[in-house]
């Protein structure tokens, strides 16, 4: 600032502008392979999976080996009769009705916290978010012996209501800053009109938040299809979910690893499907809405 | 340089009159709409928690149940006192630690990539984010399995073919698991909590004011001058939020030790520990004295983030 533009002396500049540019670009490739080799360990996982059990385990690996659908149709029980449909329905239901739950629990709460304000709304706030900080762990147990003592073991209705409360707090602090979004004065409109609360939140508050409420849905939906410890010691035969499927996993030995490889892929896609479609919103969610 | 005059034109926001009375139904028609998550909230992680509590006073094996009986706080000095436990809570510190500190350095490098413009610059990003979008199982146990093995795992592939081009015809074959333990732990689950890093930080570095910056280059500040007086301490509060939530966050992991080690060659960590002692090895009460410590160095942690998370949310509530 404290030189006002004068004449250029040399033919400096461009020379600087083009180291500048170089710098650029390297800088630019550099981004380039970084995420290519963070995205590696998957898309390896993406080609194995498609490649014949018999090339998936090889030294060194067998990169241009012939593509086929074996390890899906493994997966899927073409050899064995044992199908992976009962889990993946059971995460999808899970999930579904939890991320469901969320949103009617969270959307009048998020109302009363952003807009028709409640007193110290703040100090809620933080009560919400301090019982995300809870480790699951510390309430596993007494959840399984109520569980087991109700016979709730083995029900996923047992997982949507735990999922709902994992959530729960992620979903309230996400929405109470979307929700603080919507003006006022449309709201106010609505309520001289005469309408109650119930049609205020489903008229005019959740169309005008539509893309803040969706993204707070797909990771409530990807946190309950991703959670493991609760539905490993909670459900077994019967409600098993796609996590704890995969789990089986864990000890297999022999010519198994394209089909593993088929099953992370297709359990993962859901998320992938969901964290893509949210990515905007994505840091939003995880950081509980601190950042924007 | 801490205080950023904004000259926003905009005027806060108005929210709905504030006619807050203490009392009487109308206090209660604002409150309604909170009530159900709230009570819905404090039945399902409050009360069991104060259940835990209570039975962690006793001494409770669910396979000799005639023989409960109340312990004082005989579990805490088992927790404290138990080599496996103790040995427990050494790993979950040296776990969360190392990650954090890994990802941190990560995805701030990264972050700081994806803060210009280049060619295809949002392909880039979903293709850093991919990791944190597959399922946690699946994850693991594609570096256990996929990555880590020692016969046709892709490590020890990348290693034959190097292993070619200098005509090593038996390249040596470690057993990434067996050899190092929790660094394989650590190396996936870094893997997978970069990206989440990585976003805070891009958020935090977009949230810088241009104008500043661009005041500094016009004044001949390097990029190293700019980066460590201007870049990183506006960044501080993103990192601090960062690492406090990717620590809380993974202090509570279970899915990558439970799957790649089952907790053995010393990477049990607490969570997975104390899963154990209730699951298999039956022993209510030490569980639970040993869930209320995590819960006690998670408050420790948590009341640090908290108060980050609460100076980002004033500051945006001021800006608004």
């Amino acid at each position: 600032m404290t030189t006002t533009t004068a004449p250029v002396p040399t033919p400096s500049p461009p020379r600087a502008l083009r180291r500048a540019r170089r710098r650029s670009t390297a800088l630019g490739l550099l981004a380039w392979v970084a995420g290519l080799l963070f995205c590696l360990p998957a898309l390896w996982m993406l080609l194995t999976s498609l490649h014949a059990e018999s090339d998936a385990a090889t030294n060194p690996p067998s990169l241009f080996a012939p593509l086929t659908l074996d390890g899906y149709r493994a997966f899927f029980g073409a050899d064995t009769g044992v199908t992976p449909w009962p889990p993946l329905l059971n995460s999808l239901g899970a999930s579904f009705f939890s991320t469901l739950l969320v949103l009617l629990l969270a959307l009048p709460a998020a109302y009363a916290l952003s807009i028709r304000r409640v007193r110290k709304w703040t100090d809620v706030m933080f009560f919400f978010l301090s019982t995300k900080m809870l480790p699951v762990v510390a309430g596993l147990l007494p959840v399984y012996l109520f569980a087991r003592n109700t016979g709730m073991l083995d029900n996923i209705w047992l997982l949507v209501l735990l999922y709902t409360s994992m959530n729960l707090p992620i979903a309230v602090w996400m929405m109470q800053s979307f929700l603080a979004d919507v003006p006022v004065s449309v709201i106010e409109a609505a309520q001289v009109d005469g309408a109650r609360l119930p049609t205020v939140l489903a008229r005019v508050v959740a169309p005008m938040a539509a893309p803040g409420i969706a993204a707070t849905a797909l990771i409530c939906f990807i946190f309950s299809w991703n959670e493991l410890l609760f539905a490993r010691v909670l459900t077994g035969v019967v409600a098993q979910t796609a996590p704890v499927f995969l789990t089986g996993f864990v000890t297999s030995q022999g010519l198994f690893l394209a089909q593993l490889c088929a099953a992370s892929v297709v359990v993962s896609l859901p998320v992938l499907a969901a964290g893509y479609a949210a990515q905007d919103k994505l840091v939003q969610g995880l950081s509980l809405g601190a950042v924007k | 340089m801490t205080t950023t005059v904004s000259a926003s034109p905009q005027s806060p926001p108005e929210r709905l009159a504030p006619a807050r009375p203490k009392t009487g139904p109308r206090a209660w028609a604002t409150r309604a709409p909170l009530l159900p998550a709230l009570v819905f909230l404090i039945a399902v992680t409050q009360l069991p928690f104060v259940a835990t509590l209570v039975i962690s006073l006793f001494d409770w094996n669910s396979l000799n149940p005639d023989k409960r009986s109340f312990n004082g706080l005989g579990n805490y000095a088992s927790v404290f006192t138990d080599a496996a436990l103790r040995e427990s809570v050494v790993t979950t510190v040296l776990l969360t630690a190392s990650v954090v500190l890994a990802t941190v350095v990560l995805g701030l490098g990264l972050a700081l990539l994806l803060d210009r413009t280049f060619f295809g610059r949002g392909l880039v990003r979903t293709l850093l984010i991919t990791p944190f979008l597959i399922v946690p199982v699946s994850a693991a146990l594609l570096w256990k399995h996929a990555l880590y093995n020692p016969e046709y795992g892709l490590f020890n592939g990348v290693l034959s073919w190097i292993g070619d081009l200098f005509g090593d015809t038996s390249p040596s074959r470690p057993d990434w698991i067996a050899e190092m333990p929790l660094l394989a732990v650590v190396a996936a689950l870094v893997w997978q909590w970069t990206p989440f890093m990585m976003l805070i930080l891009l958020a935090g570095l977009q949230s810088r004011p241009a104008e500043v910056v661009e005041a500094a280059r016009l004044d001949g500040a390097s990029a190293w001058q700019t980066f460590r007086y201007l870049t990183l301490p506006h960044l501080r509060r993103y990192l601090e939020l960062g690492i406090l939530l990717g620590a809380v966050y993974i202090v509570q992991n279970f899915d990558a030790v439970f799957t790649i080690t089952a907790g053995g060659l010393g990477t049990a960590n607490l969570p997975y520990t104390i899963y154990q002692t209730f699951y298999q090895a039956h022993e209510y009460g030490l569980a639970s004295a040993a869930g209320v410590v995590v819960v006690i160095g998670t408050i420790i942690i948590a009341t640090f983030a908290l108060r980050v998370v609460s100076s980002l949310f004033n500051e945006e509530a001021n800006r608004a």
